[in-house]
């Protein structure tokens, strides 16, 4: 670690703490859920929700969070992932690979467009 | 960096979580997580104090923010397999109201957090101490960087005069004036200390912001030590506090790291470290000549003042002292400038103060509040008031040191003049609550045997007088004091007041003096009817069995450790005086309500 000289340098170190600070905290731009109950875990949920974390890491997204959740009784489609943004409609989306989900995060959180062909749902469960 | 978590789990690790079985809820989380694999995803971060010390072990799960308390091993177990695993909330570990309503929210919803305004205690329960990233991240050392890069000393001077933060260690002294004395004092090496021997019975927040947030107490002396010209900076710290000396070494050792203490801090020509210094305890050496005697390795003893430590302190060179709260509350004063911490507080009493609740409240723990506010608020709202529908009867503030107030006053402001007022003081924010079960007598008691037993014995007024105040006051709960020993108590108080060497024996009386002043009537009842109202004096009380009530159980006899009770199975039973030692155990198994104590 080489010392800090400047307010620039204290900055930056800032910057990737709030990262994890943020997390953190509520009030975020909003929140992706992934269904980890034994049906979505059974179907890949842990590699899913990896994969998401991985995501966001690389592409910088930091302002949601990655939330667990139980089954919501689409067992068949598992592993299922709903992205939930501030004034928007949650979206769900099913059938969700390692794969898939680099896509969700790329498309929906850094880019804002919904990944139509993974969509099994939109608003509420 | 490490793969971002998905769940947080903040647990509180300050002293009073830890004694509650902190470490094992803790394990018990990290074992469960890993059961699931979910150990890479989820973190569990162990924070300084979150103040509801009453609720521990506590934890907070984000990002919904629900708040946990009283926590056990198979409550972490069950909280990973239902919260973090399945999204449900597990009721029965969430804060219940005292209609039993659920706040899965408490941080956010609870008047024991939300009337509080944290400043010296912002990052407590929200970082991990031991991580100066997360520090960084809540804007940690930019007011250092904004002190050295942008303002000379006197600014920085000025600045905390601006803001009229005062001492936070009790005595209230400005923290500007003092500084700017220090920058004034003639010498070629200056030292800046920070008073960490806290030591009055129920105060616990310098050590709550030590293991909480090590790193603002450093920023606040480098930025102090920058302000006056100290080279050297020392902590006095107590050996009774591990944990805080654990986290400090830690913090230390990466404030360097960083580049904030050591040579050329932050590429300048300022240059400053730290040391920690650990204290054996000794109540007196929280007073500022004898905290410098004990750094020097001498006997921890009091000098006369003057010369003051901003003169001729530590090896006899200009030393400034501030207490771990006053540090706390400078970097933020910095940053946001004087105006804002000047628009919190009362005229003369600026910003907030950290108070340790304890005794008879609901809500022990951990408070910030601004100055001004009313003891009611503070005991009433933010405490929760009395557990078990007692009566309040009086507040002790200021410890050993400082006096009590009784209910007509709970509507004063708190801030140093108040309370001085009051014929109490600030002291460094311990509050003690005491409820119409509580002799004031008794309490007087308890906190001159404290000092009795802290006196280091240097001076005669404090050494011997405080011995014989202490005599008389067994002497009247024993039920054989005069009203002359009452006058005697009276003079000698003011006499110890006025003529001991320093501020223990100086204010060692005030706790008999101030119970003296509000309740006269109590005092009087021991002297002159043998009586304690409060019937909390063993000598001035007795047990009695109302044979109305009485069943003839037995529970009694059988519990009573010296046969006192006597009486056939189904018959009203009879406590023999002379045999009772007044235990109360007879009235804890009693079922019937059938015991009570009468005091003449």
């Amino acid at each position: 670690m080489p010392k800090i000289k400047s307010l620039e340098e204290l900055m930056k170190i800032k910057e990737d703490a709030i990262k994890d600070l943020k997390l953190r905290q509520s009030g975020k731009r909003g929140k992706v859920i992934v269904a980890m109950g034994t049906c979505g875990i059974a179907a890949g949920a842990k590699e899913t929700l990896k994969a998401i974390v991985d995501a966001i890491n690389e592409f910088g997204v930091d302002d949601i969070a990655v939330v667990q959740s139980g089954c919501m009784g689409l067992c068949d489609v598992e592993p299922t992932v709903e992205v939930s943004l501030m004034d928007e409609e949650p979206v769900i989306y099913g059938n969700v690979t390692p794969e898939q989900a680099r896509r969700i995060v790329e498309k929906h959180l850094k880019n804002g467009e919904i990944v139509a062909d993974l969509v099994v749902k939109r608003g509420e469960v | 960096m490490a793969a971002v978590a998905t769940n947080t789990i903040l647990i509180c690790a300050g002293g009073a979580c830890i004694s509650a079985g902190e470490e094992s809820v803790k394990d018990a989380f990290k074992d469960e997580l890993k059961k699931f694999a979910l150990d890479t995803v989820v973190s569990v971060v162990e924070t300084g104090c979150m103040g509801a010390c009453n609720l521990g072990p506590l934890a907070v799960v984000y990002p919904e923010g629900v708040f946990y308390q009283k926590l056990t091993p198979d409550a972490a177990r069950k909280i990973v397999r239902e919260h973090i695993l399945k999204g449900r909330v597990v009721e029965e570990y969430l804060y219940k109201g005292p209609e039993g309503e659920i706040k899965p929210q408490a941080q956010e919803e609870l008047p024991f957090f939300t009337k509080q305004v944290k400043i010296a205690t912002r990052n407590l329960g929200v970082i991990d101490p031991t991580d100066i990233d997360e520090y960084i991240g809540r804007d940690g050392y930019f007011a250092l960087v904004k002190a050295v890069k942008e303002m000379t000393p006197e600014q920085v001077i000025e600045e905390i005069k601006a803001s009229g933060l005062r001492g936070r260690g009790g005595a209230g002294f400005p923290t500007g004036l003092k500084w700017e004395l220090g920058r004034k004092s003639k010498g070629d090496t200056k030292y800046i200390v920070c008073n960490a021997d806290e030591g009055d019975p129920g105060a616990f927040m310098d050590r709550a912001i030590l293991e909480g947030d090590p790193h603002t107490v450093i920023e606040g002396m480098v930025i102090g030590a920058y302000a006056i010209g100290a080279s050297q900076g020392y902590i006095y710290v107590r050996a009774e506090y591990p944990l805080a000396i654990e986290r400090l070494n830690i913090a230390i050792e990466k404030a360097r790291e960083y580049g904030f203490l050591g040579k050329n801090i932050l590429g300048s020509d300022f240059c400053f470290d730290i040391e920690l210094r650990i204290g054996a305890g000794a109540f007196v050496c929280g007073e500022e000549t004898a905290l410098m005697a004990s750094i020097e390795g001498e006997r921890g003893q009091p000098r006369v003042k003057p010369p003051y430590p901003v003169q001729s302190g530590l090896w006899g060179k200009p030393t400034v002292i501030n207490n771990v709260e006053t540090f706390a509350n400078i970097p933020p004063i910095i940053l946001k400038g004087a105006k804002w911490f000047a628009s919190i507080g009362t005229e003369t009493s600026k910003g907030t103060k950290v108070f340790a609740l304890a005794g008879k409240i609901r809500n022990t723990g951990l408070v910030e509040v601004p100055m001004g506010i009313t003891l009611r608020e503070l005991i009433f709202e933010i405490g929760g008031g009395i557990p078990g529908n007692k009566k309040f009867k009086a507040v002790q503030t200021g410890g050993p040191s400082g006096g009590c107030i009784p209910a007509e006053y709970l509507d004063t402001p708190v801030d140093y003049e108040s309370l001085k007022e009051l014929g109490t003081i600030m002291g460094s924010g311990g509050m003690v609550v005491m409820d119409e079960d509580d002799c004031m007598v008794d309490v007087a008691k308890f906190f001159l045997e404290f000092t009795v037993d802290e006196s280091c014995g240097k001076c005669t007024p404090c050494r011997e007088g405080t011995r014989v105040m202490l005599d008389i006051l067994e002497k009247i709960t024993n039920g054989e004091g005069t009203k002359e020993d009452l006058e005697k108590l009276k003079q000698l108080g003011e006499f110890i007041s006025n003529s001991s060497l320093c501020g223990l024996g100086q204010t060692a009386p005030n706790p008999v003096l101030s119970t003296m002043r509000y309740f006269w009537d109590e005092y009087l009842a021991h002297v002159e009817e043998k009586r304690c109202p409060a019937k909390k004096c063993k000598a001035l009380i007795r047990f009695v069995i109302d044979h109305d009530k009485c069943v003839g159980c037995t529970a009694c006899a059988k519990v009573c450790p010296v046969n006192a009770i006597t009486g056939e199975v189904r018959k009203p039973h009879t406590i023999n005086d002379d045999e009772c030692i007044r235990c109360g155990s007879c009235i804890e198994v009693c079922r019937f309500n059938a015991i009570s104590k009468v005091s003449p």
